[in-house]
Order: C-alpha cells, then sequence, then structure tokens
C-alpha cells in the first residue's frame, strides 16, 4: 500500500501570551509544546483514530498536517510531497486533496447558506466547474455519496431545517465534492444523538472502504475507534504513547494509560460493571512537560526509572499478550 | 396519615404532564404521563435522545420550569404534594431536599466570586448556615467530592473542569438534599474525569443515602451507575425497568434500538443507527410516538397509544444468566419492576 499520508516527527509549539508585566520583566517568551514528536502514517482505504483526552494535541496534530497553525519541525508527506516546505501558495491546490470535518454540524455550517450554496462554495474557491449546470452536477453527487438522498430534497433548504446528523452530512458533502484523498475528521459524531451516530460513523466507513480515500479521525470515545478503526493512535501530552491495529490495541493493551483508558470505557452491558483503574487528576499542562516519561505522574506502574528516561515508540519487550507486528508503544516498562 | 407519609416514597412523579404554549394557540407537549419514583440510596437513569423530555422532567420535580410551561401531576416528597402549591410548594424543598446538578454547571460558576463562597450562598440563602458554620461546611463538602478544603478561596478559573464539576455537585450537596437530579453530569467532560465523576455519584448516594436521577443520553453511563432505567421517547416513558433486565430482554423496540447504536468496546456486532427522527411534539401524535420508526409496527399501533405495563413474569430471569460482579441495590417487592408501553410486546406475549 502506498502512503497517502506520511508525518515524521511533528513538532508543533505555541508560545504564550506575554503580559505587559511579563515583558517588562523580559520573561523569556513560553513555549507550549502542543505537538511533541509525532509519526504516523495512513494509507489510501485506511482510518486511523487519534484518541486521547483534550489537551493532548490531538486536534493541533490535524491542524499541523493541514498548515492551519504553523509547525516547528518534522514532516508531513502528503501523497509524497513535504508540505511543511511549502509556501501558501503552493499548498493551496494541495488542500484540495485533504479536506477536514469538524465536530459540531450546528457551527461550521454558514446558517444563511442553502445546502447547495454551502456544498458549492468549496468548487468556487478551487475554480472547479466551468458552467453552473457542470457545479450543480458535481454537488449533487457529492451529496449522494454522503448519502443525502435524494438530493433535490436537501438542495433548497438551510441548516435550520436539517436534524443533526442530516447537517453533518452536509458538511461532509461539501468536503467530499473536491473529491480529497484525505478526510480528516475531529470528532465527528460528538455532538450528534447516539441514534444518529452510528449512521454517520457508517458512511465514513463505506466511503474510505471505496478505496480512494484515507480518513484520520479524532475521537475520544475507544468503542468508537474500536468498531470503526484500522488502527488506533493513543496520545498523551503531544506523544503518541500507542499505536496499532485496531482489534490488538482494544485486546492486548500495552502501555499503562491505554490499558486505564480503556478499563473506564462505560460499558452498555451493566454485567460488565467494574471498577477500573481511575487516574486521578487531570492531564497536566504541557507548558511544564513531567521529567523522564511524561506519563509518571499519573502511572499506576511507573517505577525510579521512569522519573528519568522519556520512553521512544517502540514494538514491546515484555509483552502482556500477544502483540503483533507493527503495534508500538512508549513504556519503558512495556 | 402519619402512617401513609412514613410508607410514601422518597419521590413520587405521577400522571406529569408538561407543555408550552406555542404562538398560534397550538401546544407542544414535551413530558406525557410521566410517573417514576425515588427511594434512599436508589440509583435512577433516565434515558433518551435529545427532546425526548428528559431535563423538562428533571426541571418540573425542581420546580424550576420557565414562565411559558404548564404543568400537571404529581410530584410528591416523602408523601407531600407539591404541585398544587406551585412556586410556593417547591421553593420549601428545592436545595433543601432536591438538588439539582445542571448541564454545563461547571460552565456556570460566577467568576468574580470565590467558588467557597458560591458553595455557601444556598446555605445562606436557605438558612441552613451561616458565618463560620457555612466556611466549616463548604470546607467539609469539598473534602467530600475530593477537592482540597483550601481550594474554598480560589476562583472558577483556577479550577479545571474536573474539579468545577465537582464543586457544582458540593453546591447542589450544600443543604443536605435527599435527592440528588443530575442532568447530563459528565457529557462535556473528558473520559477519565467521566469515570472520576460517575465514580463519585455512585459513592455519595452510598454514603449519604441520595436518591440520584440520571439523565443522560448514554446508556453506558447509565449501565455503568444505576440500578434502574427508564427510557423516554417523544415525551414518554416507553419502558422502565432494572438495568440489567433492559439490557439482556429489552421489551420495546426504541430500547432496543438504542442498545444497538451504541458501540460496545468489546462488542463485535455492527453498531446500526435508529431510521428516521422523533415526531414533532407541536403536532398531535396519534397512536404510538415511535410507530414511524419502527420494524416492529402493526395495525394497533397506528391509532392506538400504547400504555406502560407490566412485563410478565416469566421473562424477568432468563436462562443461563450469570450473577452481576457488583451486587444492586436489594430486590425490591414491588411486583412489576419491568414496565413496557408496546403493542408488538403485549402481543407476543399474548400469544
Amino acid at each position: 500500500m502506498t502512503e497517502l499520508l506520511v508525518v515524521e516527527d511533528l513538532h508543533t509549539t505555541y508560545s504564550s501570551r506575554r503580559t505587559m508585566t511579563d515583558r517588562l520583566a523580559r520573561r523569556p517568551l513560553e513555549q507550549v509544546r502542543a505537538v511533541d514528536g509525532v509519526s504516523l502514517h495512513v494509507a489510501k482505504g485506511e482510518m486511523l483514530a487519534l484518541v486521547g483526552e483534550s489537551g493532548c494535541g490531538k486536534t493541533t496534530t490535524l491542524q499541523s498536517i493541514l498548515r492551519m497553525v504553523p509547525t516547528a519541525g518534522g514532516v508531513v508527506l502528503i501523497n509524497g510531497t513535504d508540505v511543511t516546505a511549502l509556501s501558501a501558495r503552493q499548498m493551496r491546490p494541495l488542500r484540495r486533496h485533504v479536506q477536514m470535518i469538524y465536530q459540531d454540524p450546528y457551527e461550521s455550517l454558514d446558517v444563511r447558506f442553502r445546502v447547495r450554496q454551502t456544498v458549492e462554495e468549496p468548487l468556487l474557491v478551487h475554480g472547479i466547474g466551468a458552467t453552473k449546470a457542470e457545479r450543480l452536477e458535481l454537488v449533487r453527487a457529492a451529496m449522494v455519496r454522503a448519502e443525502l438522498i435524494p438530493p433535490e430534497s436537501y438542495l433548497e433548504r438551510y441548516p435550520h431545517q436539517l436534524s443533526g446528523g442530516q447537517r453533518q452530512r452536509v458538511a461532509i458533502a461539501a468536503s467530499l465534492v473536491l473529491e480529497p484523498e484525505l478526510l480528516l475528521a475531529d470528532e465527528p459524531v460528538s455532538m450528534l444523538d447516539v441514534s444518529v451516530r452510528a449512521g454517520v460513523l457508517s458512511l465514513l466507513d463505506r466511503l474510505r472502504r471505496g478505496g480512494t480515500m484515507g480518513i484520520v479521525m479524532i475521537t475520544h470515545d475507544l468503542s468508537t475507534a474500536a468498531h470503526f478503526a484500522d488502527r488506533i493512535a493513543v496520545m498523551y501530552l503531544g506523544r503518541i504513547v500507542e499505536e496499532g491495529p485496531a482489534h490488538d490495541v482494544i485486546h492486548h493493551p500495552q502501555h499503562p494509560y491505554t490499558q486505564a483508558l480503556l478499563s473506564i470505557v462505560p460499558r452498555p452491558d451493566p454485567r460488565e460493571r467494574s471498577r477500573g483503574t481511575i487516574l486521578t487528576g487531570e492531564t497536566p499542562n504541557p507548558r511544564n512537560l513531567p521529567s523522564g516519561c511524561r506519563f509518571h505522574p499519573r502511572c499506576p506502574v511507573a517505577t525510579d526509572v521512569c522519573r528519568v528516561t522519556d520512553p521512544a515508540l517502540a514494538p514491546p519487550r515484555h509483552a502482556q499478550g500477544p502483540v503483533v507486528d507493527g503495534h508500538v508503544c512508549a513504556c519503558l516498562l512495556a | 396519615m402519619t402512617a401513609d407519609l412514613a410508607t410514601a416514597p422518597l419521590l413520587e412523579v405521577a400522571g406529569l404532564h408538561v407543555w408550552f404554549e406555542l404562538p398560534g394557540g397550538r401546544e407542544l407537549h414535551a413530558v406525557q404521563d410521566v410517573a417514576l419514583t425515588l427511594e434512599a440510596g436508589q440509583r435512577v437513569g433516565l434515558v433518551g435522545e435529545s427532546g425526548s423530555g428528559k431535563t423538562t422532567t428533571a426541571l418540573t420535580i425542581m420546580g424550576l420550569l420557565p414562565s411559558s410551561a404548564a404543568a400537571a401531576g404529581r410530584v410528591a416528597v416523602r408523601g407531600e404534594d407539591l404541585m398544587p402549591g406551585l412556586e410556593n410548594g417547591f421553593r420549601s424543598h428545592r436545595w433543601t431536599d432536591i438538588a439539582m446538578v445542571f448541564q454545563g454547571a461547571m460552565n456556570a460558576f460566577n467568576p468574580v466570586r470565590t467558588v467557597g463562597w458560591q458553595i455557601a450562598e444556598p446555605m445562606i440563602a436557605h438558612g441552613t448556615a451561616t458565618g463560620s458554620a457555612a466556611k466549616a461546611r463548604v470546607a467539609e463538602l469539598l473534602e467530600l467530592v475530593g477537592i482540597p478544603a483550601a481550594a474554598a478561596t480560589r476562583y472558577p478559573h483556577e479550577f479545571s473542569g474536573g474539579m468545577r464539576q465537582r464543586a457544582a455537585i458540593a453546591m447542589a450537596l450544600a443543604c443536605e438534599p435527599k435527592i440528588l437530579l443530575a442532568d447530563e453530569p459528565t457529557t462535556a467532560l473528558d473520559v477519565m474525569v467521566q469515570a472520576q465523576i460517575l465514580d463519585l455519584l455512585t459513592r455519595l448516594c452510598g454514603d449519604l443515602g441520595l436518591a440520584l436521577l440520571l439523565v443522560t443520553h448514554d446508556l453506558g453511563v447509565v449501565a455503568q451507575t444505576c440500578d434502574d432505567v427508564a427510557v423516554m421517547y417523544a415525551g414518554e416513558i416507553v419502558e422502565r425497568g432494572r438495568i440489567d433486565a433492559l439490557f439482556h430482554d429489552a421489551e420495546h423496540p426504541y430500547t432496543r434500538a438504542l442498545f444497538a447504536a451504541t458501540p460496545d468496546l468489546y462488542g463485535d456486532e455492527p453498531v446500526a443507527s435508529i431510521p428516521g427522527s422523533p415526531p414533532d411534539l407541536a403536532r398531535p401524535v396519534v397512536g404510538c410516538a415511535y410507530r414511524p420508526r419502527c420494524p416492529l409496527a402493526f395495525a394497533p399501533c397506528v391509532d392506538v397509544r400504547p400504555v406502560l405495563a407490566p412485563v410478565s413474569a416469566t421473562t424477568a430471569t432468563p436462562p443461563g444468566t450469570q450473577p452481576l460482579t457488583e451486587p444492586l441495590t436489594e430486590p425490591s417487592t414491588e411486583p412489576a419492576r419491568h414496565l413496557v408501553a408496546c403493542h408488538a410486546a403485549s402481543s407476543a406475549r399474548a400469544t
């Protein structure tokens, strides 16, 4: 499989805002390492789920891939082209191939645009389709792919006339109209009702199984990742701490953080009621990263060496259960 | 009457109707004929899609409906009906008997007051404690929800989301209520913090004998937290029973569809969405409200509204079931705990 997206050692830093007092006191600019050495790859026809708590850098990773935020280091290859080296003008034609779907379809759609206008706009921006009729044909085709069928009954509607699930499908249609090869979906169903979530997820699943598209989906819900993704990458404080085939990460987690996350997933079966490993506190502030392994302050099994040595992502040496190729974990004890 | 009061349930809601007047003389029936009871230490989940009337039901129990709404029915605490007195009836019980953790409560703190001041406010308003007594109680409450007492002097922005949600729970507990209503208490929180908050709520019910009504759309959260569950659809309770009965032997097709739409971490079954959308409650609903989305709909569903009826006892304990990992509260002596409002379910039993 040729890799559609390759990210290597990506770094994205934000500098915190300095107040006047900070400036007068000549305090140095504080750097927040939001993404701190992330590597990942996605092939066509594949879905990668990026999971982790808020503030772990999932969204920043996606924004860095699209160059929506400047990167501080690393390589992002889209179809073999390093986009980190491109100017904004050179980036533009590439953007057509990489589209983003946002969390909240109640906010991502323009309330004054009819569905037709929303889906047509990307075509106008990229200068695709010479005539109005030609564009309308593309709009219809994209809507059919997003399962807004028949398109005629949705074309002239405004967002307020649509349900949450339909709105998200309109947002998806507006991405599909450019026939992207890579879809970046940031929590695409977390704002939707439970009853329609499965429908939108199945749509994304069918789209990537078509074979012409790869998807990176951010989710905080491991059950969703387990059901729909090929591979799962677990992020913690700007790093991927475990990555591997979805089934293996779910059934044989190696990193204590992944194990803890899995243990507290609320299962709908009351017989599976269990006291999981509830980690105390919340993700530390990325402004002052812990020394050594960044998970050690919350880790239930941390030893002295974890406070000093920062583990790299590698195949586990003391694997718990069977571990397949491509299942890697950043833990000194795994 | 004293004997009656002693045996009366802690909270009893019966025949509750809530409707909103719409322009043009139309009415939106948000809650229709809802009945439920809560006992000390019991944890009940109220689940359903958005717009199913879960939050409206909780707000009615708190006596906090907006002025555009009208309500009828019975909301009784220890046998005392609060509805006739309306605002006066509820005021004497709000916070002192029934308290609520609102949806997004963690974002509703006053930014210019310390957290401690805000937790003390209901105590002062209700006269349960003042001055140093209130201060001591704030410290006690913060410790109870797992926040160091010294944090009372800090401002909301100095708290993380999870800590603010804990503080919101502390505030709800300020006047020692018997009943806690929690409206989507973990929806905006991270998974690990969600687990912490649910663990806290479960512990509080055990330690303080609190009755909990947990309003949520997440069946996983209910399954992990509650003993009993009521499923709402289009303003009505369509199925009610113990959580294990509903998980393994749901009788209502909507309950089954909700479980099928909830992905299970280790489950292999495909996740299925529910086709269609809930009915517009501003139009009168004839027959079963779920009929347009129901795969089992047949003739009577069109014009006869199904009523909640007990599921026959023979289906209560299916063969081959294993004991629960954690025992639920003692089995009730009530004859029918599993109720369903569905023509298809009742006709299947008749045959």
